[in-house]
């Protein structure tokens, strides 16, 4: 394989794998809570991540951008633990902000989607709190996994963002997404459509190992 | 018939409340609980029967009023401390169970306590139950009778001082009435474990507890113990109920 490709591939897979991790940390959790808790604004913060997983990533970019650029909010302070922008890091921060709505939405619905008597019978039980929520999100697992893939549909193919962010610049933050609409305006549509197909492979591949980790249930 | 002495009180009710949305859904001025007993809750649909045991089970604090056990009050904003806690459990009516196998559900109970070389006990649970050679099978394809004996078993294997039993028998076949009859009977005589039975079958009630309390509309109306309770009631009320008379 060409070695520029490699990279491509690898930074695609690294990025959007770790704003997927950072999504999956955040979401799952916040999902469950707004699934199982009851509490004062909680359709305030609901109808705020539906709109969050509807954003328009290009949106997004934006936002993260005139946060991180020198004269922005955050790139003024110049923080150590900030990255700057048209960096790999810049773009995990576009990702996650796209990507974790969606894991906390689809986790919430597949929490809520559990009897709650479940979760009464398992504290009967005598579990604590935070092990009936536990014992709630195993049984949503099936749903759990969806959020997961949801979450990485909507940054491994998204383009704005990235591009916004991270400036599609060579060897450094070009990924799939972007390396296929600059192939494209340059007319190299026969490596457009190449790296079209890997993107569509490794999504497909992706998906295939997430319906592993549902395991037996998904058969069920 | 050998019945375990009653002593001490176990639970204490006094003047305790339950409302959702400012109703009013239990009303109980004062109940005691003994250690060791059969205790039956009767009383018709929608009179607190339920909500009572989950009151009993720490589910939920009471609105008003204190409830306590071992002498450690229950009440709003004060969680019952896990270890008494853990000391009580309940079957339900509608048993839910996760969808692992049958041994994974009994197992469940003693996982949540670290307890994870705990075969023997699942097994021995389960034999009792007569359900020995299911360990394996999903839980989610058993039949309604069998489900309800799976939840009794990961009930019994935490070996409880107190279990609540909410309906346990609604809805079953004879068959399995008569068995779940016999092994809650068994592990209070065996065992001396404290039974709360709510049920709305006043057959059951008479067949298996020393003590019975009348429940109506949140309020209790009359506690006795069974002979007395069936035979010379002292309200109008639990008397109508008794013979059948009461529509619900």
């Amino acid at each position: 394989m060409d070695l520029e490709l490699r990279e491509i591939i690898l930074l695609s897979l690294r990025v959007s794998g770790v704003a997927l991790l950072i999504s999956s940390l955040i979401g799952i959790p916040l999902g469950a809570y707004l699934g199982l808790k009851r509490f004062v604004g909680r359709r305030f913060v609901v109808a705020l991540m539906y709109t969050g997983m509807g954003f328009p990533p290009v949106v997004i970019g934006l936002f993260v951008y005139l946060l991180l650029s020198r004269s922005g909010l955050l790139g003024s302070l110049q923080l150590p633990f900030l990255p700057s922008l048209f960096t790999p890091g810049a773009m995990i921060i576009a990702q996650t902000i796209i990507s974790f709505p969606l894991v906390a939405g689809f986790t919430m619905a597949a929490v809520m989607g559990v009897d709650p008597h479940l979760r009464q019978q398992v504290l009967a039980l005598g579990a604590t709190h935070r092990q009936a929520a536990l014992a709630v999100l195993m049984e949503a697992r099936v749903g759990v996994i969806v959020a997961i893939i949801a979450g990485f549909g909507g940054i491994i193919s998204e383009v704005g963002a990235v591009m916004m962010v991270g400036g599609n610049i060579e060897g450094r933050t070009r990924v799939l997404t972007t390396a296929i609409v600059l192939e494209t305006r340059k007319g190299n549509f026969e490596l457009a459509i190449a790296l079209g197909l890997v993107l569509l492979g490794i999504t497909f591949i992706a998906n295939l190992a997430m319906l592993r980790l549902q395991g037996k249930s998904f058969d069920e | 018939m050998n019945r375990p002495q009653r002593n001490e009180a176990l639970y204490r009710l006094e003047r305790v409340a339950k409302e959702y949305n400012s109703r009013r859904v239990l009303d109980i001025e004062h109940l005691e609980i003994f250690r060791g007993e059969i205790f039956a809750l009767v009383g018709p649909s929608g009179a607190g029967k339920s909500t009572l045991l989950r009151l009993a089970n720490f589910l939920e604090p009471p609105t008003y009023g204190g409830l306590y056990f071992h002498n450690q009050e229950f009440a709003p904003g004060k969680e019952m401390p896990l270890h008494l806690r853990r000391r009580v459990t309940t079957v339900f009516q509608r048993p839910m169970l996760l969808s692992r196998s049958v041994r994974a559900n009994v197992r469940f109970g003693l996982e949540l306590r670290n307890e994870h070389n705990s075969e023997e006990k699942v097994q021995a649970a389960l034999e009792e139950v007569g359900l020995g050679g299911m360990a394996d099978q999903k839980a989610r394809t058993l039949s309604g009778g069998e489900a309800q004996r799976v939840a009794l078993a990961r009930a019994l294997v935490l070996q409880p001082e107190v279990l609540l039993l909410d309906e346990p028998t609604a809805n079953l076949d004879p068959y399995n009435v008569a068995l779940i009859e016999e092994i809650i009977f068994k592990l209070n005589q065996q065992h001396h474990t404290t039974l709360v039975l709510v049920t709305h079958n006043v057959f059951q009630a008479k067949r298996l507890a020393q003590r019975v309390g009348f429940l109506l509309e949140g309020r209790l109306i009359e506690t006795a113990n069974t002979e007395d309770f069936f035979t010379q009631p002292s309200d109008v009320r639990t008397a109508a109920f008794v013979r059948g008379e009461m529509v619900y």
